[in-house]
């Protein structure tokens, strides 16, 4: 996992006004604006009916040609120390995950839609015009590579018994070659032989699992791997091997899709598992334009 | 195979996708700017303290339920 950190970023921060407590015009006390995305060309329309992180209301801060889309939150929930404690918090975790995604997805159906990273806060609509007419270059930079283009996931996960089954190496060795050493080398030759046994299993699978990835990401506009998820977090019964996310043009949804079914079918043992449509999560680089260093990570650029 | 949500991209929102999923993104995407409240929070440390919320929970989950599932090395 990349995530943006610099030197700068280590520092304690001072060179914003802390937002507590302080009033600027057209300011509420007590409230910061939550930012979720910047969208270029969108019908609000569509944000009718959603509701943002601690179900507030989403509004939309026009500047020049972006729009974000902001709610009004409570400092009492989005304050330093509160925030800390509620991301410690699953529920709450995934409460606020959800509601920032469902903000984000909403607008990406409907117009290229950059989200902004989660607890994203700004004193007032007026600091987050400033931000948009700052940062107009870089959002039109990353609008420009998501226009027509949307997010796949694809995880692989291998069920090791079955996959295994037609090439396993026979249990016992014959003991004839070296048969001297007693048990205690006989169960090291056993341990080996399992060991190796393993070893090209793993082999296998992860050539696999590469050969998959080599076969979408012809459809791919760029890719990112994510690291392998725990199972216990997934829930899935498998061994997860690789975990991708794909850019693709619209126009060749269909085709990596199709890709995708008959590498699932292809092998017993092995599920390939696709999800989305999503907004182009994976695919921002994540630096902090507004100062920091660092970036995301992607892979080849197909054609 | 399972696709989560085929509809297109000009279906209906996604049905309810998975935490884990959705968890992936959040954290690891996103355009970053340096908000009026940022705290270490939100730039260095919400990574490792989401994670680690989410372990420590879906562990206490599992506790009640015993012994772990990994097929551990045997001792020597």
């Amino acid at each position: 996992m990349n995530h943006p950190m610099s030197d700068r970023d280590r520092q304690p921060q001072t060179r914003q006004p802390p937002v507590r407590g302080e009033q600027t015009p057209g300011s509420q006390a007590g409230t910061a604006v939550y930012l979720y995305g910047v969208a270029r060309g969108l019908d609000t329309a569509v944000l009718g009916g959603v509701t943002g992180v601690t179900s507030a209301p989403v509004r939309a801060v026009p500047e020049g040609d972006l729009i974000a889309l902001v709610s009004t939150v409570d400092l009492a929930d989005f304050g330093e120390d509160a925030l800390r404690d509620h991301l410690e918090d699953l529920a709450w975790l995934e409460a606020a995950a959800r509601a920032h995604h469902e903000v984000v997805d909403r607008a990406a159906q409907a117009a290229p839609t950059a989200p902004v990273r989660i607890a994203t806060l700004y004193r007032d609509d007026d600091r987050v015009r400033q931000v948009l007419a700052d940062q107009h270059g870089e959002f039109t930079r990353v609008l420009d590579l998501i226009s027509g283009r949307t997010e796949w996931g694809v995880k692989i996960y291998v069920h090791p018994e079955a996959f295994d089954a037609g090439a396993a190496l026979p249990e016992p060795q014959p003991a004839a070659a070296r048969g001297s050493g007693g048990p205690g080398a006989s169960y090291l030759r056993r341990r080996q032989a399992q060991r190796r046994s393993r070893q090209e299993a793993d082999r296998r699978i992860s050539d696999y699992a590469q050969s998959v990835h080599e076969r979408l990401t012809r459809y791919a506009r760029a890719s990112r791997r994510h690291p392998p998820q725990d199972q216990r977090l997934s829930g899935h019964t498998g061994v997860p091997v690789l975990n991708m996310a794909y850019l693709l043009d619209d126009e060749h949804t269909k085709e990596f899709l199709d890709t995708a079914r008959r590498a699932d079918a292809e092998l017993t043992g092995v599920d390939v598992e696709v999800t989305g449509p999503w907004p182009p999560y994976s695919f921002i680089d994540t630096t902090d334009t507004t100062g920091g260093t660092g970036g995301g990570r992607r892979e080849g650029e197909g054609r | 195979m399972t696709v989560a949500v085929d509809t297109g991209p000009s279906g209906p929102p996604m049905e309810r996708v998975s935490l884990v999923d959705l968890l992936d993104r959040l954290l690891a995407g996103g355009v970053v700017l340096t908000g009026d409240l940022v705290i270490s929070i939100a730039e260095i440390d919400l990574v490792e303290v989401s994670l680690r919320a989410l372990i420590t929970t879906v562990r206490d989950e599992l506790a009640p339920h015993g012994a772990g599932v990994a097929a551990g090395e045997e001792q020597p």
